[in-house]
């Protein structure tokens, strides 16, 4: 198989690596020890493997590490500054919106996504927005409470 | 939303009742509140919060070693075969490749090739025969994944199709294939709860409950009424799909799994491998989604012999797809009546029902035998009469998953209550108020008494949904109480260390129900140590103390009481260090918090600890539960089952739309309100996929639908308009502090739940779940 060498920005910071061109974008992010982004489906339904492509959410299963080339990616490693957590980090502490936790990386990438779009987004259009991402355990109510608190704690503005 | 829940909450609290709105689902320790003198009782933040929001969690599917090889499964392409031949060696030639392993090489190689807690009938890899299309006939192990998943492609199975058998009932009939001729050996202890021996055909197990003279009393009968009801197979999808890695060291056998019952797990690879328990250690770090189906060993089998033959560390990680194609839920068929008097007093209650439970036993005996108990409710039965088959069928097999059995009975139990109440022109609510035992009272003899007030439960749902509904909108729900709790058979570790922090050990794995977070809280209660000072060490049977399975509900009733015994007994070791520290006698050391009080002095345990060794040191105490004592009368709890939708209907599409959920959580105590909040709605809504959406579905013997996309679990645009968990603290559970298990209770009810208010909207109430769009529009156009 042909390899290449790609370049990107991942989580800040300036990364190059030699790619074969089938090789997945999870497939990269997880090679490079970032195992916090997940693969469930493998079909592109479910969100848990979601990370960001230059600000857009993507399903990471379903894309190729090759057009990653010279953008900038995103992962949940890439949140949290340090120890601080990231303000969505903290909101699905608060208001318990995981349980096993499978999905909760892809979950709080998605809503960072919204958020950094839409600061102050009412609870349907968290529910819209978040319609692609799976969770089994929690029932998804908490998960929209917690995007809602982060965003007020991020003082987004209406 | 909030304030409309109070507002509701508010309404329901004036009936002069134990139940009351969720207390708040925000983390928050408020120990004053909990009244149980440390964090026992209040939202404490979750243990492992910050590894779960960060990715730093590791999951099993996460781990890696250095030098590990890949397994890639070859699954049967017919439901029902004899194997003629199996050509492996263009896939053996592969580049990569390490072995080609099939069912015959474990035999040869003499391990035990079989795996099974209740009967050891399921092959590893199969052997001579396939039973389910999907079933693994082939590993392939590679130093690569695609290697291996390249090689796999090469291997050709040459099969004879024998005649298949897919519908339960059909597998019933006398000239029906016959999916096992041979019995797996019964190794099921007194625990397994596994039914009838003699059996034969395609019945895996039946279950019997009864007494009183049923025919007679249908006899006298103002009214009867009479149904079949169907409850689907399910796929529970957790979404870490399940995941192996395996390695020998000197002949020890070391497994990191996505097991829920490490123990469990570990009994089946001692078997098979023949080696003693103590020299098998299984590992099941986060668990990625269990619901009961990551109960039982799965694929743990394939990977450890994989490991064993080739001499490397083997990885063996499934797809969706093929984890549908590994464990699903048995579906049910249940032929019921029911009789009352004119003013709907029950008589009897009969039940035949027959599960579908696929091509091997696994944990279905005792699914069966639960649907039984299950299915006729918490009610006062004069006379009962419940047969429950469990029959193999050429299909995944099924076993645990999420309310097990309950779901499936209650579909009859509870829509005859309604179909009832119609028919007698009573109240549905009433009708049931009417018939539903009180505290204390037994629903099957023998057995442990109710523990909670469904009366009071009952009413309160049903204020909380505006029962009996409004124009537009009707409201179904129900109540169900199940034997939960399994075998109470639990033991626990702490070990406080000199600086007074505190390691608790415990089999129990953390699934995301939260069990490092609450059985923490336990610790720290019971030591009077701050929650910070306590980590909890979990699910590696290597190290930490047995427990029977994580499963039915009862990590915090059963393992709780195992890790306060445990508490107990580490305080009065303790106790003692000090009265020879300080040379007073035993009598006289008095606990305190975080240490002991004696001679006027306060010291705490690393005061203790350090003073009695010199320097350095630690007390180590062990805890247990078995069935004794608070645990004799099982089941150790029942678990209680109170919720009901609103909902209304699309004439044109069928689609319903659910516009309020409800449950009440009768859980004794809740030891973290946002916990139970967290497991009502889940249970709730995955009840809600089975009610509307989810279901397996089978042509000939091929499943057709084994992917998330044409297998729809709830998404975030399905939740219901409104979500109500309302809670129930009575203290009336054997567990710690009075409290009793939640997980499974509030999902049993939807699925009748539902189907009882489409009843009052269409008239005529559907039998059979999932009400798809299809299936109402259906029942539309049949009354219109």
């Amino acid at each position: 198989m042909p390899a290449r060498e790609i370049r990107f920005r991942l989580n800040g910071s300036e990364r190059r690596a030699e790619v074969e061109d089938q090789v997945l974008l999870l497939e990269l992010v997880r090679g490079l020890g970032l195992a916090g982004t997940k693969l469930s489906c493998d079909m592109q339904v479910c969100g848990a493997c979601t990370v960001l492509l230059d600000g857009r959410p993507v399903s990471s299963c379903t894309t190729l590490a090759i057009e990653a080339d010279g953008r900038a990616i995103e992962t949940i490693e890439g949140l949290a500054d340090g120890t601080a957590l990231h303000p969505l980090q903290q909101a699905f502490i608060d208001k318990f919106a995981f349980q096993c936790g499978y999905c909760t990386p892809g979950m709080i990438v998605a809503a960072k996504a919204l958020l950094d779009e839409l600061p102050r987004p009412d609870r349907a259009t968290v529910r819209r927005w978040m319609d692609g991402n799976i969770c089994r355990c929690t029932g998804y109510e908490t998960i929209v409470d917690a995007v809602v608190a982060a965003s007020e704690r991020m003082g987004g503005a209406k | 939303m909030n304030a409309d829940r109070d507002a509701r909450g508010d309404r329901v609290a004036s009936t002069d009742s134990d139940v009351r709105p969720e207390r708040d689902v925000s983390a928050g320790i408020d120990v004053e509140r909990a009244g149980t003198g440390g964090p026992a009782g209040t939202s404490a933040p979750r243990a492992d919060g910050v590894a779960k929001v960060t990715g730093a969690a590791r999951y099993a599917i996460d781990l890696a070693l250095p030098g590990m090889a890949h397994a890639v499964v070859v699954r049967s392409t017919r439901p029902h075969a004899r194997i003629v031949s199996i050509d492996r060696e263009s896939a053996a030639a592969s580049p990569g490749v390490l072995r080609v392993i099939t069912g015959a090489d474990l035999l040869a190689a003499g391990l035990w090739p079989y795996y099974g807690h209740i009967v050891l009938d399921h092959p590893v890899l199969a052997i001579e025969r396939v039973r389910y299309q999907g079933e693994p006939v082939v590993a392939v192990v590679a130093e690569s994944k695609r290697e291996a998943a390249e090689a796999a492609d090469l291997v050709s199975i040459e099969y004879e199709d024998l005649p298949i058998v897919v519908d339960a009932d059909e597998a019933l009939a006398p000239d029906a294939p016959i999916v096992h001729e041979q019995r797996g050996e019964r190794v099921g202890d007194e625990g397994m709860d596994q039914g009838e021996a003699e059996l034969v055909g395609n019945v895996c197990a039946i279950a019997r409950v009864g007494w009183g003279d049923v025919d007679a009393a249908f006899a006298t009968a103002d009214v009867v009424v009479e149904g079949e009801y169907r409850y689907p197979m399910l796929y529970g999808y957790a979404m870490e799909p399940y995941n192996a890695l395996a390695f020998f060291d000197q002949g020890d056998l070391t497994v990191y799994s996505s097991a829920q019952h490490v123990y469990m797990v570990r009994r089946d690879l001692a078997r098979m491998f023949h080696l003693p328990h103590a020299r098998v250690r299984v590992i099941a770090p986060y668990v990625g989604g269990g619901y009961g189906t990551k109960s039982y060993t799965k694929i743990e089998g394939i990977a450890s012999s994989a490991a064993y033959l080739t001499g490397r560390a083997v990885k063996l990680d499934l797809s969706v797809e093929e984890a549908m194609l590994t464990t699903r839920s048995d579906s049910s068929h249940i032929r019921a009546r029911s009789a009352f008097t004119k003013d709907g007093r029950l008589l009897a209650r009969d039940f035949d029902i027959v599960m579908n439970s696929g091509a091997y036993t696994d944990n279905s005996p005792i699914v069966n035998s639960k649907t039984a108990n299950r299915v006729f409710g918490p009610y006062k039965i004069p006379a009962l009469r419940v047969v429950s088959r469990s029959v193999f069928t050429n299909t995944v097999p099924g076993s645990s998953l999420r309310g097990f059995g309950a779901p499936q009975g209650n579909i009859a139990g509870e829509l005859q209550m309604d179909e009832a109440a119609a028919k007698l022109g009573i109240d549905a609510v009433e009708l049931r108020l009417r018939n539903l035992v009180g505290p204390g009272e037994e629903i099957i003899p023998g057995k442990r008494p109710i523990d909670a007030d469904l009366r009071d439960d009952l009413r309160c749902l049903a204020t909380a949904l505006d029962w009996p509904g409004a124009e537009g909108h009707a409201v179904g729900l129900g109540v169900s109480a199940s034997d939960a709790g399994a075998y109470p058979t639990s033991t626990a570790a702490v070990r406080i260390h000199a600086d007074t922090s505190v390691t608790l050990f415990t089999g129990s794995s953390e699934l995301g129900q939260g069990s490092r977070t609450v059985l923490g809280q336990i610790v720290a209660t019971e030591l009077g140590v701050p929650l910070s000072a306590v980590s909890v060490v979990s699910s590696d049977t290597g190290v930490v103390t047995y427990e029977r399975t994580t499963g039915a509900s009862r990590t915090t009733t059963v393992t709780g009481k195992a890790v306060q015994e445990a508490c107990r007994e580490a305080r009065r070791r303790v106790r003692q260090l000090a009265a020879d520290v300080l040379g007073v006698p035993l009598g006289s050391v008095q606990d305190g918090p975080g240490g002991v009080r004696a001679k006027g002095e306060t010291l705490t345990y690393g005061e203790v600890i350090e003073r009695w060794f010199g320097a350095g040191g630690e007390v180590l105490a062990h805890g247990a539960v078995r069935r004794a004592e608070h645990f004799q009368k099982m089941p150790p709890f029942w678990e209680i089952g109170c919720s009901g939708v609103r909902l209304s209907i699309d004439r044109d599409t069928g689609l319903v739309h659910v516009d309020r959920l409800t449950t009440v959580g009768d859980v004794g105590f809740a030891i973290n309100p946002a916990l139970v909040h967290g497991q009502d709605a889940g249970a709730a809504m995955m009840g809600l996929g089975a009610a509307v959406r989810e279901e397996l579905v089978y042509e000939g013997g091929q499943l057709v639908n084994p992917n998330v996309v044409d297998y729809r679990v709830p998404r975030f645009s399905d939740v219901p308009d409104e979500m109500v968990h309302l809670l129930a603290e009575r203290h009336d559970g054997a567990g710690p502090y009075g409290a009793k298990g939640a997980g499974e209770g509030a999902g049993n009810t939807i699925g009748a739940s539902v189907a009882s208010a489409l009843g009052r909207i269409l008239g005529v109430f559907p039998h059979e779940l999932p009400v798809t769009p299809e299936r109402v529009w259906r029942l539309l156009r049949s009354r219109a």
